[in-house]
């Protein structure tokens, strides 16, 4: 599982990160530590046991289908980096 | 005064001595003077604060006045707090102004509570030392070339230079206590799910939790009775009948078995924290408790399976960045894909990016059941091993952190050193239990500085009332939680 720079090229782009080939480089050796340290794990016997997701063991509650939220569209698009008409700007995505 | 406890402050303002408006202006006068160098607010809005000053005033007047109405509290700024800028200590929030309140802000503003302003952090929570915050870091008030710990490290700061009466942090691996441990407060992180998240910003969900830092034990218990209770708008919230945590502080501790696991005290362990750590033990002898050296055999594992769940969640969680509806988005970029890229590049600092990339490494196609899956099944071994010792004891204690507040810059480039710090924390977020910090003497650095050492107390899940009564007996016979720091009169 070692990783080279064209990896965290590849998982930053996953991940939606731009990242210049200094950078990448930069990352590799700290990742690279972080990912050792990780590695401990592989050493314990874990068949049969079940996964914990969560430390509480409760159910996800339900509640009536029912509008529950008022419109503040304003409020929330006041903070908006770009905004017209109501929308949300973004570069063009079809053509 | 800056010393008096959440208590006695509110006793006076009962008592018609001081006006809240009178004793928030001591608080911002002190942090206008202190702050610039110490680092520990990023923002602060004197107008709305001495607004609801004024309006605790005339609750106070209406006799209307509870157990924190009228007291300056400070905010960690992973709360979003509505007309209130917003960063959780990153660029990617540098001008974000909370829309709506985040549940904790809701319940000390229905209290009457006064909040003094925004605490620094490490950006995003994620961090030990407060130097990952885009806002710069923060000084350790007992030596000031020293780290306050983090990530809630504003918040610890704050109370140790008496910049605020009390303050709140978060904790998802040692966030609140080891902080608190560093800067010689009280810090306590509730069992998972009796403090809403909502509107807290998330780092990773399955372990996030706000608690209480303060002066002492007893206003934690005080701060508990605010923070706590059901949340529909957390879907994790747990529906819970209210507790009363001031309840038990005075019971007398004799016959208490409390559990030392000998992991705690393992290699790592400074020598100078492990003498103030024992020493503490031996005055909760004196106070009648019966000592039990339990184990929990999986401690170490605990460090390897956080740095899994904790970025995996967090990347999925940090997704929401995108530089669409909110948040920084990059000034110069091509298509839509460039813009996220661009945007997230800029608008996260390293750690953050550092974190997602593993994360995303981690749920990655191929690796999901070696990484993640592996993780949660050692994350239930945790969880069990506290299971078991509980069956031996009433609470476990050891040390908070391994090491007094180190140099800044010590760490800051070797994140491996970094993650060490939180050893004895983490296996308690994973497992959900309460875990709490109090001050437990000091420790002499090599430098001839007097740092704090705390002195961790886990419970059993919801056992939050017995651990502060716990910590309450320790002190009232001993008086670390009263010292303040030299320099910050």
């Amino acid at each position: 599982m070692s990783l080279n720079s064209a990896d965290i090229k590849r998982i930053a782009h996953l991940a939606r990160i731009e990242v210049s080939d200094t950078e990448a480089e930069a990352t590799l050796s700290k990742l690279t530590g972080i990912l050792g340290l990780i590695e401990q794990m592989q050493a314990v016997d874990t068949t049969g046991i079940v996964p914990m997701s969560h430390s509480q063991d409760v159910t996800q509650r339900l509640r009536d289908d029912v509008v529950t939220e008022t419109n503040q569209r304003e409020l929330f698009q006041s903070i908006a980096p770009a905004v017209k008409d109501g929308l949300y700007l973004v570069p063009k995505v079809i053509e | 005064m800056i010393n008096k406890s959440l208590k006695q402050l509110g006793a006076m303002l009962q008592g018609k001595e001081i006006s809240s408006v009178e004793l928030t202006q001591e608080f911002l006068n002190r942090i206008d003077r202190l702050n610039p160098e110490i680092n520990a607010f990023i923002t602060l809005d004197k107008e709305k604060t001495l607004s609801q000053a004024k309006h605790a005033d005339s609750l106070l007047a209406a006799g209307k006045g509870t157990a924190l109405t009228g007291l300056p509290i400070g905010q960690k700024d992973i709360f979003v707090a509505k007309g209130w800028r917003t960063t959780c200590g990153s660029k990617m929030l540098e001008t974000f102004i909370g829309p709506y309140d985040a549940d904790i802000i809701e319940r000390f503003d229905g209290v009457g509570a006064v909040n003094l302003g925004k605490t620094n952090m490490d950006e995003f929570a994620m961090g030990s030392s407060n130097e990952t915050s885009y806002f710069g870091k923060v000084q350790n008030p007992w030596d000031r070339s020293r780290v306050p710990g983090g990530s809630s490290g504003g918040s610890a700061a704050a109370v140790a230079a008496r910049l605020c009466a009390a303050a709140t942090g978060t904790d998802t691996g040692g966030s609140i206590r080891q902080p608190a441990s560093l800067c010689g407060l009280s810090g306590l992180k509730p069992t998972y799910g009796l403090a809403s998240r909502f509107g807290m910003i998330a780092f990773a969900s399955s372990l996030d939790q706000s608690g209480p830092m303060a002066k002492s034990c007893e206003d934690m218990a005080l701060m508990m009775n605010v923070i706590t209770g059901f949340d529909k708008r957390d879907s994790t919230s747990l529906n819970r009948e209210k507790e009363d945590y001031t309840r038990d502080l005075n019971k007398p501790l004799a016959g208490i078995k409390v559990g030392l696991p000998k992991e705690y005290f393992a290699e790592g362990l400074g020598a100078d924290v492990a003498k103030v750590v024992n020493e503490a033990i031996a005055e909760y002898k004196k106070l009648g408790a019966e000592i039990v050296d339990i184990s929990l055999p999986n401690t170490q594992l605990s460090i390897p399976v956080y740095y899994v769940l904790a970025p995996a969640e967090a990347s999925s969680n940090l997704s929401r960045f995108d530089g669409v509806r909110y948040g920084h988005r990059a000034k110069e970029y091509g298509d839509l894909m460039d813009m996220y890229c661009k945007s997230r590049a800029e608008g996260f600092g390293a750690e953050v990016k550092r974190r997602i990339l593993i994360g995303t490494y981690v749920l990655s196609a191929g690796y999901y059941d070696a990484y993640y899956l592996k993780a949660q099944q050692i994350r239930r071994l945790i969880a069990q091993d506290f299971e078991n010792a509980f069956k031996q004891c009433d609470i476990i204690m050891g040390p908070t952190a391994p090491s007094t507040a180190f140099k800044a810059g010590e760490k800051a480039d070797d994140p491996v050193a970094m993650y060490l710090q939180d050893i004895y924390t983490i296996a308690v977020n994973l497992a959900g239990l309460p875990g709490m910090s109090i001050p437990a003497g000091f420790a002499q650095s090599a430098d001839g500085k007097r740092l704090p050492v705390g002195l961790q107390i886990i419970g059993n899940y919801f056992d939050e009332a017995r651990m502060l009564n716990a910590g309450h007996a320790y002190q009232q016979v001993t008086d670390w939680h009263t010292q303040m720091p030299e320099g910050i009169e």
